[in-house]
């Protein structure tokens, strides 16, 4: 034995329990993320359990949302007799019974000990509402104007939901479009006014003008709202009668009914086209209930088009100063101090970048452009508050360091044969840096990109200063002139999942969404840097067949 | 690159040549540009700390000769700093344009008003609320208040300086018998308003106005009540009232009696206290700004702070510090709404302090002559001084007075707090609240997770990356460095969300479990060792050299399964099946949920990856022929680690670590989701903490821009940033010898 310890084997195994540890975590969290973030659009089954409530029966309707076992001495500590109870731990079940307007919590702990059975019976419905979450019961009637519908329940249902649907779609176009579009048009007026007041040209005509267009808007509007107020009141029509856990039926109108399914009475297969279904939902739309129910659909939005601004940014800035650093730089103190300050640049922790464009971009910047190009609309500011650009300048500064350390790298790799055989051809250098150089270090620029991509799709901290908000009412890019709103706020996935989950007044009820985002981040951003390293390997193997 | 020049004449050469010169040019223009950006952070953050660290300086704008008399009884400033008014003992009343902006040109007289009545005494009340209250010869009173009101007549802004009586036009009678008032103290809320006067003949009374709302009507009707105070030793000097109605100070000499008056029913005497310096006398006492504090004045130049501090269950007003003024203190001026005030002394000679920050931050002679009296404007940022009947108006640069080396990084003694103590308070519901910006607890907050992360990371990544780098099979080196490179580019908002909202929970309800882990997870490694080496040879020999790591996978899943399982059972037997009572109670240990073994393991996760990697490569890059000629001498394979790769590597493995801690110490959203936030100092591992970055993500979007708060935050950015710029410096110094090093080998 103690040769064994002497001998050094242990302590190889521990090195080796260090490794695994490591792997364990890894590999454990992509699991736990991906298992939490899928299970979440999966149906769930719904019970009906019988519960004893200090004698009586109770009856509960709901999902099963978690499990854990609990010391009986702690219960017991709390009050609960559990007379005759001989187990250490017993195990308690967290229901989610949905019917929030009814129910004081949509959450419930039950001691297993308390339930008397548990049913799965196959009419039990789940509503997916617009507000206050889900509903679970019996569907007993489908009403249309207060009146009782006869025929399959089901297939009434499933037509007037799909009606209502389109109606709402029709009244989404009709309020962002259109609408959206007036108000747009209104606000750019009051800024034109205000412009020629302020450089003293409001003549009696311009004012007149300026009227008459605004009471076209106004007029158009009118008309509008009217149309949007018949369509909201055609939604009004059906509504449902529901038999909930209390026993009692309540009358929901399917205005706030976005779907109904019974996943006690699904086939395997439907489960997983819902699944698809439901993943379809989420990535296509917008969030409802204060971010905790709903789609994602801004913040990937918002992601995608922050992370391509900036990659317009960080490209240029960071090919440039790598090519300056290896191509022209000249071997002497202060290429060394750049390079060197480069590499630190990649330690500063993000948030100081935050604040950095939060002084320097927005306050310093922003509020000059302001001064200069847009005084028709201060006090408010345009550029002056934290928006897209914002963002975007800043996780370019941020990113810079990876495009520029992986560029070096692939220019470095470059043989110098190829480059002196180029400009002994009579090349200048400039057209050798174009026609050979550059193409050939494209894989590696591409993988300092696709890092620098990787990076900004999972940064949050900075973003929280200089742009990123809990719910932005439009997305930086629509049918309005120019198109692309840079100086607008936008959602961000990593943000949304800070936001969602800590900032949310019901945490329980979001958590599962939060799993599902997070689920979504990481995909991308593993996705992202497996792709970069796969170019990276290739592109190693390459030069040393080069270079023999 | 080797750019020999190479002479050849090219086709089409100028304009090609022109196109190369051009792109030399803006490929060093843009290379450079990268480096000025780079420093423009640094020196932006340095930009926007600076003006915290200036002192104050006082420049004079405009002088002013006006045909007043009397003696001054109060001078007084606009918001806007644009009018002065001057209020004398005799009951006149002078409004004078000082600058501009007015709509008057400067010095002029713009209103004439005078109380009337033979005045005897005269007092103000607090800075806020801008009241001047004359106590007349008859026993009588008359409140009157300087307002201005501001109009846009014609795009023009005319300011109207008025004069208010807010207890109405009448005198108020304070004392009955109609004798002369000599001292005078008058402070109102919105429902009681309280007058103190000392008579001529040494009797302190008191009257009060209370305020009731008529139920049916809703106005609010005032009735008169009189009190009188018990007799006082000696003559008084002065009388105070606090702005909450609380306290009624009287001075007699150098003694100090407060008598309580929350309850004007029962008026009591709370303590009577000796408020001289040592050997001065006092010359006057005035109430700081928020009325916590006491600034006693004395003749030998000292002013000492008092204020209330609980002892032994009771709040006594209690000495604080002290100041030593230039000479002996003529008269205080205090700030509005800051802890400032200037104490007057010799002739002209003025003395700018902070009482918090316990600064001197001016010490200069003003003007020539002798001063009057002097006032500072409502924002503090202008001072009127009058000499006689000339009068000089000077602007105040003294933006951050708060804010000192001293006050961020030593104990200081709030008004209210029982010493002297770090906190890092910036914002609060009250108005009158002293922002408390120490950066300590956020420093220690930083330290301490950062500790915590190492604390947990540098053994599991320094142990891996140790067998990674030398003992493990190419092949699985191959997919094993990766996926721990994959760890560092997991989002930590991700990770952040996944401590607070799964692991905190979880470790709280496992917490006996998770320190079996501790101990069963290396346990079970040695015992696994031990199985191995004991089993056939031919097993063993089935399975290639370095294949360790992936055989204890299924060894640790299983173990820390069954701590996890065990868990309750343990909690059940040891503690009384409550781990988190018995850690509060049995151990008298606070316990958070979000506490620095989450943030320990959470954070410690996210630095792995940053020491496993840098530290694999030095091992991995340690020569051959090193290891080989180590092995060749006989030694064993963990000798030659010990005594060969590790102590060749050490440099890598030193830098590994800096660099982790550089992460460790920057990193925000882990910490700001998985810690309660909590600026506290506890070194416990069952508690939150918060830190610089977590702060400056909490704080710094609600910030004012420009305020002391918001440049103290980007003060604790430009702390982090270099903070991290030094680690990363010497980390990549030592890495870059390293590689020297080896390659001459």
């Amino acid at each position: 034995m103690n040769k064994w310890f002497k001998s050094g084997t242990p302590w190889i195994w521990m090195t080796g329990g260090a490794v695994s540890l490591s792997l364990i975590a890894v590999v454990g969290l992509l699991l736990l993320i991906g298992w939490r973030g899928l299970v979440y659009f999966w149906p769930h089954t719904i019970y009906q359990w019988e519960i004893d409530n200090n004698g009586q029966t109770e009856q509960l309707v709901g999902e099963l949302h978690d499990s854990e076992l609990v010391p009986t001495a702690r219960l017991r500590a709390t009050g609960l007799k559990l007379e005759g109870e001989e187990r250490e731990v017993l195990e308690r079940y967290l229901v989610k019974t949905g019917n929030r307007e009814f129910v004081p919590l949509d959450f419930r702990w039950v001691l297993e000990t308390n339930i008397r059975s548990r049913t799965t019976p196959k009419e039990l419905a789940v509503l997916e509402r617009t507000t206050n979450g889900n509903f679970y019961g019996y569907i007993e009637q489908v009403l249309e104007s207060g009146k009782a519908v006869d025929g399959d329940l089901h297939q009434q249902l499933q037509r007037r939901i799909e009606r209502v649907a389109e109606i709402n779609d029709q009244v989404r176009s009709l309020q962002h479009a259109d609408i959206g579009a007036i108000n747009y048009q209104l606000e750019k007026l009051r800024l034109k006014e205000r412009r020629l007041e302020l450089d003293h040209a409001l003549t009696a005509a311009a004012q007149a003008g300026i009227e008459a267009e605004r009471k076209a808007l106004n007029d158009h509007y009118a008309q509008l709202e009217k149309q949007l107020f018949t369509l909201r009141d055609q939604t009004l029509r059906d509504s449902l009668v529901v038999k909930d856990m209390r026993g009692q039926a309540v009358t929901i109108p399917l205005s706030n009914v976005l779907d109904v399914n019974w996943p006690n009475d699904m086939s395997l297969l439907s489960k997983i086209g819902f699944w698809f279904h439901q993943i379809g939902k989420f990535v296509s739309d917008d969030p409802r209930e204060a971010n905790t129910e709903g789609g994602v659909f801004p913040a990937i939005f918002g992601t995608v088009f922050m992370v391509l601004l900036m990659t317009v940014i960080v490209t240029p800035l960071g090919v440039v100063a790598a090519v300056y650093l290896h191509e022209y730089a000249g071997k002497n103190a202060l290429t060394k101090f750049i390079r060197i300050a480069v590499i630190n640049l990649a330690g500063v922790p993000s948030i100081v970048y935050g604040v950095f464009g939060l002084g320097f971009f927005v306050y310093v910047l922003g509020g000059s452009l302001d001064k200069l190009f847009y005084p028709e609309a201060l006090p408010n500011p345009t550029f002056g508050s934290p928006g897209v650009i914002w963002s975007a300048i800043t996780l370019a500064i941020l990113t810079l360091p990876v495009v520029i350390v992986s560029t070096e790298e692939g220019l470095s790799r470059i043989p110098s044969a190829v480059r002196h055989g180029s400009l002994a051809l009579g090349a200048t250098k400039a057209e050798t840096l174009w026609r050979i150089v550059l193409p050939m270090a494209s894989p590696a620029i591409m993988t300092g990109l696709i890092l620098a991509i990787a990076r900004a799709a999972g940064e949050v901290a900075p973003l929280m200063l200089v742009g990123a908000v809990k719910l932005a009412p439009t997305l930086p890019m629509d049918g309005n002139f120019p198109y692309l709103h840079v100086e607008r706020k936008f959602m961000h996935l990593g943000f949304h999942i800070f936001d969602v989950g800590f900032q949310s007044p019901n945490v329980e009820a979001a958590r599962p969404l939060v799993y599902a985002t997070s689920f979504l981040l990481v995909t991308v951003i593993v996705g992202l840097n497996l792709t970069a390293i796969s170019i990276r390997n290739h592109l190693r193997e390459k030069y040393r067949a080069l270079d023999n | 690159m080797s750019t020999q020049t190479v002479n050849v004449t090219m086709s089409g050469s100028r304009k090609r040549r022109i196109k190369d010169k051009l792109a030399s040019v803006s490929v060093t223009a843009g290379g450079i540009l990268v480096l000025v950006a780079l420093l423009l952070i640094f020196f932006y953050l340095l930009y926007v700390v600076k003006p915290i660290f200036d002192s104050a300086t006082i420049t004079r704008k405009a002088e002013i000769t006006l045909p007043v008399q009397g003696q001054t009884a109060l001078l007084g400033i606009d918001d806007q700093n644009q009018i002065g008014y001057r209020f004398s003992r005799e009951g006149q009343l002078d409004f004078f344009a000082l600058d501009s902006g007015s709509g008057f040109p400067v010095g002029q007289l713009i209103k004439h008003d005078a109380v009337a009545g033979q005045v005897t005494s005269v007092t103000t009340t607090s800075l806020g609320k801008r009241q001047v209250v004359y106590g007349f010869a008859d026993g009588t009173a008359q409140v009157v208040q300087p307002d201005f009101v501001v109009t846009y007549p014609n795009d023009k802004r005319v300011t109207e300086a008025v004069l208010k009586y807010p207890l109405g036009n009448e005198p108020i009678v304070l004392d009955e018998r109609g004798r002369a008032i000599t001292h005078l103290a008058y402070e109102a809320t919105s429902a009681l308003a309280v007058f103190a006067a000392t008579t001529a003949d040494g009797e302190t009374l008191l009257t009060a106005r209370v305020g009731e709302e008529n139920f049916l009507s809703g106005e609010v009707e005032w009735t008169t009540k009189r009190y009188a105070l018990p007799p006082l030793p000696g003559t008084v000097e002065q009388v105070l009232l606090t702005p909450d109605l609380r306290y009624l100070l009287a001075r007699s000499g150098n003694l100090l009696s407060v008598f309580d008056i929350r309850d004007l029913d029962n008026i009591r005497l709370s303590s009577a206290i000796q408020i001289n310096a040592a050997g001065g006398n006092v010359t006057q006492v005035a109430l700081l700004s928020g009325a916590s504090s006491l600034l006693v004045a004395n003749d030998n130049g000292v002013i000492s702070q008092w204020f209330e501090v609980l002892k032994d269950g009771t709040r006594q007003f209690t000495h604080i510090r002290e100041f030593q003024a230039s000479g002996p203190v003529r008269e205080l001026a205090v700030e509005h709404s800051r802890k400032g005030f200037i104490a007057l002394s010799a002739e002209n000679h003025v003395d700018l302090f902070h009482a918090t920050g316990e600064t001197r931050l001016l010490s200069e002679v003003i003007g020539q002559g002798s001063i009057d009296s002097l006032v500072l404007s409502p924002r503090n940022n202008s001072l009127l001084v009058e000499f006689g009947n000339q009068f000089q108006f000077f602007h105040v640069k003294n933006e951050h007075p708060e804010v000192t080396w001293s006050a961020l990084w030593q104990q200081v003694w709030y008004e209210g707090y029982p010493g002297p103590q770090y906190v890092w308070q910036s914002t609060s519901a009250s108005d009158d609240f002293e922002a408390k910006l120490s950066l300590v607890p956020l420093a220690f907050g930083t330290l301490k997770a950062a500790a915590y992360a190492m604390l947990f990371a540098v053994p599991i990544a320094l142990a891996g990356a140790i067998f990674a780098g030398y003992f493990m099979s190419p092949g699985m080196r191959k997919v094993v460095k990766p996926t721990v490179e994959i760890m560092a580019a997991l989002p930590t908002v991700i990770l952040g969300f996944l401590a607070g909202l799964w692991l905190a929970p979880m470790i709280e309800q496992h917490l006996p479990g998770i320190f079996l882990l501790l101990v069963a997870l290396p346990l079970s490694m040695l015992l696994a060792a031990f199985v191995w080496h004991h089993l056939p040879r031919r097993i063993k020999e089935s399975v290639p050299e370095g294949w360790q790591a992936l055989m204890l996978v299924p060894v640790l899943v299983l173990i820390g399964y069954l701590c996890l399982t065990v868990s309750p059972i343990l909690e059940g037997w040891f503690m009384g099946g409550n781990a988190r009572g018995f850690i509060t109670n049995t151990l008298g240990m606070r316990f958070d949920q979000r506490n620095s073994l989450v943030i320990g393991i959470a954070m410690g996760f996210a630095v792995i990856p940053t020491i496993f990697s840098i530290a694999e490569d030095a091992v991995f890059s340690v020569p051959k022929h090193l290891t080989q000629g180590s092995l060749a001498l006989g030694a064993t394979p963990w000798q030659t680690l010990s005594r060969v790769v590790i102590l060749t590597a050490s440099p890598g493995i030193f830098s590994a670590v800096m660099m982790g801690l550089g992460r460790a110490v920057g990193e925000t959203m882990i910490v700001l989701m998985a810690t309660g936030n909590t600026p506290i100092m506890d070194m416990s591992i069952f508690q939150g903490l918060r830190t610089l970055a977590a702060n400056i993500a909490v704080e710094m979007p609600e910030s004012e821009v420009g305020s002391s708060h918001y440049r103290v935050l980007f003060l604790a950015a430009f702390v982090l940033f270099v903070f991290t710029f030094i680690f990363n410096s010497v980390a990549e110094f030592v890495r870059q010898r390293l590689r020297d090093k080896y390659s001459s080998m």
